[in-house]
């Protein structure tokens, strides 16, 4: 398995994302409610995402704005004039025998072409192209007691038959699975930043990939339903195409089904058999159009895109380019990191650095356990603030500091932690004393430090400090610690 | 007092002075269902009871001077493919046998809602109107009321005879490639075809969705303007529905035509058109020109290609907007659980569609298949676009063309059915109006000497529903043949 993390030239991925944009208030062709999560079967349904007879598709104006954010976000070329096509087929899930989609043939176009996102792979930047991305509309969810094959009924839920979903096609140039996953990792930061879609809730997202060995016949794997297991997916598939050529076998180009519970994928069908969609236009909605002033508009209205928030990091924050990128992936995580870093004048580059460690390492960590995002925590940006102060102060170590993340995520000060902790534990006089002479005794050179430097008094009393496991009274012990440096 | 030599304006006159109620009309429209659809067979599903209800309501709002509405609780029959909420909609098939809609078109909101007229039930119509003679119903045929041996045509052919044998006022029919103007000419009514996205088509039932338009049929080029006056314009629901100026039709029927230009395409009055239909239409012709029309001869070089552009569109569209009709919730229910979904899917619609919607299907499939659709499909749009053209250069030269509705009068019951083709080509003056999208208006202008209705059609360009019906409105004045009534007998030969 190891060979794949290396620069593996001679595999060819596609990938087909499907993204709901959950932040639509309706769907897409009627004013059902989008937010169907959660809600009793069937009850979020008209007659139009029913594909009752007789009904006819609307577009919902609000679907055009957030696809022209995407489009511009991904840097595609976006078409003007648009419309939408009808890919028939049959299957329980679909109510109307067919899905209003887009198509880029026979005289269609998509909503936007071409576009791009930069992924980063050992230390190399590299830039993953894409083909166009579309709207298209959700069927129904089907739902099986168990596994599909042992369950005795199908049952159908209307209520996500129609939601908007917009799919980004990549050119098939993706050459790892390590490298799918770092283009997963930034189009969902760029997702996140348009304010399309919310890619946390379940099932927002579902992933088709493409999969060769140079030279041989490609697979589809369709059904990976989240970005966590398209890395998985694709070793597996990659592992599978090459132990067959490797035992000689001729591989066919085939639809295959990724069993998630299985972590394999199966054959579904041979393309020689694969279905003919049959598209045509969509002639209930009329071509849509687009005009530069309203993509303008749009583009103003955009917030700063994560590259762009990242080079202005590296600016003002003077963070370097692995410590930018890292925390702006995650929207709410560098928004908190600017509130916090900003907020005291101050902090020069070691503490925009520490905060941002602090942030990276084990407030991530603590929020990955806990799997947990931050805004749904009590910890704000100023507890992180006086965190940092309080570290550089010498009033803590890091250790102790590490020892306060859990409070801290409760909403707990530091200042607040430490008189808890101080109350409970050290603040007889005489212990602290004595930590205080031994502390003076052990570190000469600081002392000397001190009658040139008063600053270098902290550096002592965070001596006593780690000692005590910050268990030790601050004021009492710069209090003595004064006392025993003027003798 | 005789139903059926009122006109629908008539009616509503007689209603506004309190001579009629509207308790009266309904009773007397269900009388007259009562005894002549079990030979005519206009209808699938009546809607009796509540029709009388309604218009009890209606006699007593009327009596308390309140407004019911500009259609004064006037009887109207209904397609079977255009949806009321609540009431059996079942497109002449199998599959819809129990279906019933939880919502009303946008023309049934607008007619029955808001304008006050009274569903009396709904009619026969060729099954998903597919078909020109209203024999493809899996309820059986309907007949004509001239002549009962013969075929009321279709596929609205129900509302058409509904209309002609004064078993209904007002009666509404769509029309794809002729459904509204073919009965309407086989049954001595008028059927107007309106331009598309004049009419909603939310709760039409799609046969072919990017032809289908929603018109109405009446007795007296009066009604049926104003229908359209209250079923046109701009539906929100209806993306193709065109936000243009709704005119008050009415009120320009009687405009003099003096200075009118009429086209007369010489295509349409080629070869394959009855000799009695010729004639009769060029008396008309005659008798416009006679009110100080000039008409100018012209060509639309490519009718040829009508039939065949027409019927291939239309079937790929309908392979596509019947595929929802899956056994899954439409259609008896198919009980084998054992089988996969596919075969279930295939055996509920093999047992549920008609041959001809089949037929229909298969070919539209064919059609869109990868390999044949640039040959098929997209070839038919650009011999659309051809067609399309043919017209706009048309009306550079003249404001209206005229020209016979159908090649022949109505054909005898059974004697086309086995002939697909020969019943296709039955559509070639009226089908390239609808690839066209443009307005027109069927009105009878004379009967041949079996006594069967001969309609006169008057195509106009986009949105000039105005001019067509200010023209047929001249003729039928001219004409006055519009008040005599069909003899509900089999005629000879």
């Amino acid at each position: 398995m190891d060979n794949l993390t290396e620069q593996n030239n001679d595999v060819i991925i596609g990938l087909e994302v499907h993204i709901q944009l959950t932040n639509l208030k309706t769907k897409l062709f009627c004013s059902c409610s989008n937010e169907y999560r959660g809600a009793e079967p069937n009850t979020y349904v008209c007659p139009i995402c029913l594909g009752l007879p007789g009904t006819l598709p609307v577009v919902n104006k609000k679907t055009i704005d957030f696809a022209t954010r995407l489009a511009l976000a991904l840097d595609c070329d976006i078409n003007q004039q648009f419309w939408f096509f009808r890919k028939n087929y049959h299957y329980p899930d679909l109510p109307k025998g067919f899905q209003i989609s887009q198509y880029n043939k026979a005289g269609g176009r998509a909503f936007g072409d071409g576009g791009k996102i930069t992924v980063r792979l050992n230390n190399h930047k590299r830039d993953i192209k894409l083909n166009r991305i579309h709207l298209e509309e959700d069927p129904a969810r089907l739902v099986h007691k168990g596994s599909i094959a042992s369950s005795p009924f199908t049952l159908v839920d209307y209520n996500r038959s129609g939601v908007c979903l917009i799919e980004i096609v990549t050119e098939p140039v993706i050459s790892s699975p390590e490298e799918a996953r770092e283009f997963l990792k930034q189009l969902k930061s760029i997702v996140q930043y348009t304010g399309i879609s919310n890619l946390e809730l379940e099932g927002s997202v579902r992933v088709d990939a493409n999969i060769s060995i140079k030279g041989h016949k490609r697979s589809e794997v369709k059904n990976i339903n989240s970005f966590r297991e398209v890395e998985r997916a694709l070793r597996h598939e990659i592992i599978r195409q090459k132990n067959a050529i490797k035992r000689g076998r001729v591989l066919i180009q085939e639809t295959r089904h990724w069993d998630d519970k299985r972590k394999i994928t199966i054959s579904l069908r041979s393309k020689e058999f694969e279905e003919d969609y049959r598209y045509f236009p969509e002639q209930d909605l009329v071509p849509i159009e687009i005009d530069e002033v309203f993509i303008q508009k749009v583009k103003e209205d955009l917030p700063e895109m994560p590259n762009e928030r990242a080079q202005r990091l590296r600016r003002e924050y003077m963070l370097s380019e692995f410590d930018s990128e890292n925390l702006v992936l995650d929207k709410r995580i560098a928004d908190f990191y600017e509130a916090g870093a900003n907020a005291d004048p101050s902090f020069g580059s070691s503490e925009y650095k520490q905060y941002c460690n602090w942030l990276m390492n084990n407030i991530s960590g603590w929020l990955n356990e806990n799997n947990v995002t931050i805004d749904k925590t009590k910890i704000t940006p100023k507890h992180l603030e006086e965190l940092i102060k309080y570290i550089r102060d010498g009033k803590i170590t890091t250790k102790i500091a590490k020892s306060f993340i859990k409070d801290i995520m409760e909403g707990k000060s530091v200042s607040q932690i430490i008189k808890e902790r101080g109350r409970t534990r050290l603040s007889d006089e005489n212990v602290i004393e004595n930590h205080c002479r031994d502390i003076i005794k052990e570190n000469p050179q600081i002392v000397k430090d001190y009658h040139e430097n008063p600053k270098a008094l902290e550096a002592l009393i965070g001596r006593v400090m780690a000692k005590t496991k910050g268990q030790a009274d601050p004021t009492i012990t710069r209090k003595f610690m004064l006392n025993l440096l003027k003798k | 007092m005789e139903i059926y030599n009122y006109m629908g304006y008539e009616l509503i006159e007689m209603v506004k002075s309190k001579e009629i109620t509207v308790q009266d009309i309904i009773q007397l429209n269900f009388e007259r269902i009562e005894s002549t659809d079990h030979f005519l067979h206009s209808f699938i599903n009546l809607s009796k009871k509540k029709a009388l209800e309604t218009a009890k309501v209606y006699d007593y709002k009327l009596k308390n001077n309140n407004s019911i509405g500009k259609l004064f609780g006037l009887s109207l029959a209904n397609k079977d493919l255009i949806s009321i909420e609540g009431f059996p909609t079942t497109c002449a098939s199998k599959i819809l046998e129990n279906y019933k809609p939880p919502f009303d078109a946008f023309v049934i909101n607008r007619l029955l809602r808001k304008e006050g007229a009274i569903h009396i039930g709904n009619t026969n119509m060729d099954e998903f109107a597919m078909g020109g003679s209203t024999e493809n119903s899996c309820y059986g045929p309907t007949f004509n009321p001239w002549d009962l041996s013969r075929v009321p045509g279709g596929s609205s052919g129900g509302s058409a005879a509904a209309v002609a044998s004064g078993q209904t006022i007002f009666a509404l029919g769509s029309d794809t490639g002729g459904s509204i103007r073919c009965p309407a000419s086989f049954c001595g009514v008028v059927g107007l075809k309106p331009t598309y996205g004049r009419v909603s088509r939310y709760g039409l039932v799609a046969f072919a969705n990017s032809l289908d338009q929603i018109g109405p049929i009446t007795k007296c080029v009066y009604d049926s303007a104003l229908l359209l006056e209250l079923i046109s314009g701009k539906d929100p629901l209806d993306s193709t529905s065109v936000d243009v100026n709704v005119d008050k039709y009415t009120e320009e029927l009687k405009n003099p035509i003096e200075k009118r230009v009429l086209g007369v395409p010489k295509e349409f009055f080629g070869e394959g058109i009855d000799s009695e239909v010729k004639n009769s239409v060029n008396k008309s012709i005659e008798k416009l020109e006679s009110l100080g029309a000039t008409t100018v001869e012209l060509s639309i070089p490519h009718l040829e290609y009508t039939i065949a552009t027409y019927y291939l569109l239309c079937m790929c569209e309908a392979s596509s907007n019947l595929a929802r009709f899956d056994g899954l919730r439409y259609g008896k229910g198919n009980d084998d659980l054992t089988s996969d979904v596919y075969t279930t899917f295939s055996r509920t619609r093999g047992a549920n569609f008609g041959p001809e919607v089949r037929r229909r299907i298969y070919l539209g499939t064919f059609a869109l298949s990868a390999g044949y659709y640039d040959m098929f499909y997209i070839k038919a749009l650009k011999v659309r676009s051809l067609i399309r053209n043919d017209f706009i250069k048309a009306f550079k030269q003249c404001d209206s063309l005229v020209c016979p509705t159908m090649p022949s009068t109505a054909f005898k019951v059974g004697s086309l059915i086995e002939d697909p083709l020969e019943m296709y080509t039955q559509d070639i003056l009226t089908c390239s109006v609808n690839l066209a999208g443009l307005p027109a208006l069927s009105i009878p202008c004379g009967f041949d000497t079996k006594n069967l209705p001969i309609g006169f059609q008057i195509i106009g360009d986009y949105f000039d529903e105005k001019g067509i019906l200010n023209i047929g409105y001249q003729l039928e004045q001219e004409l006055g043949i519009y008040r005599k009534t069909p003899p509900l007998k089999s005629g000879g030969g």
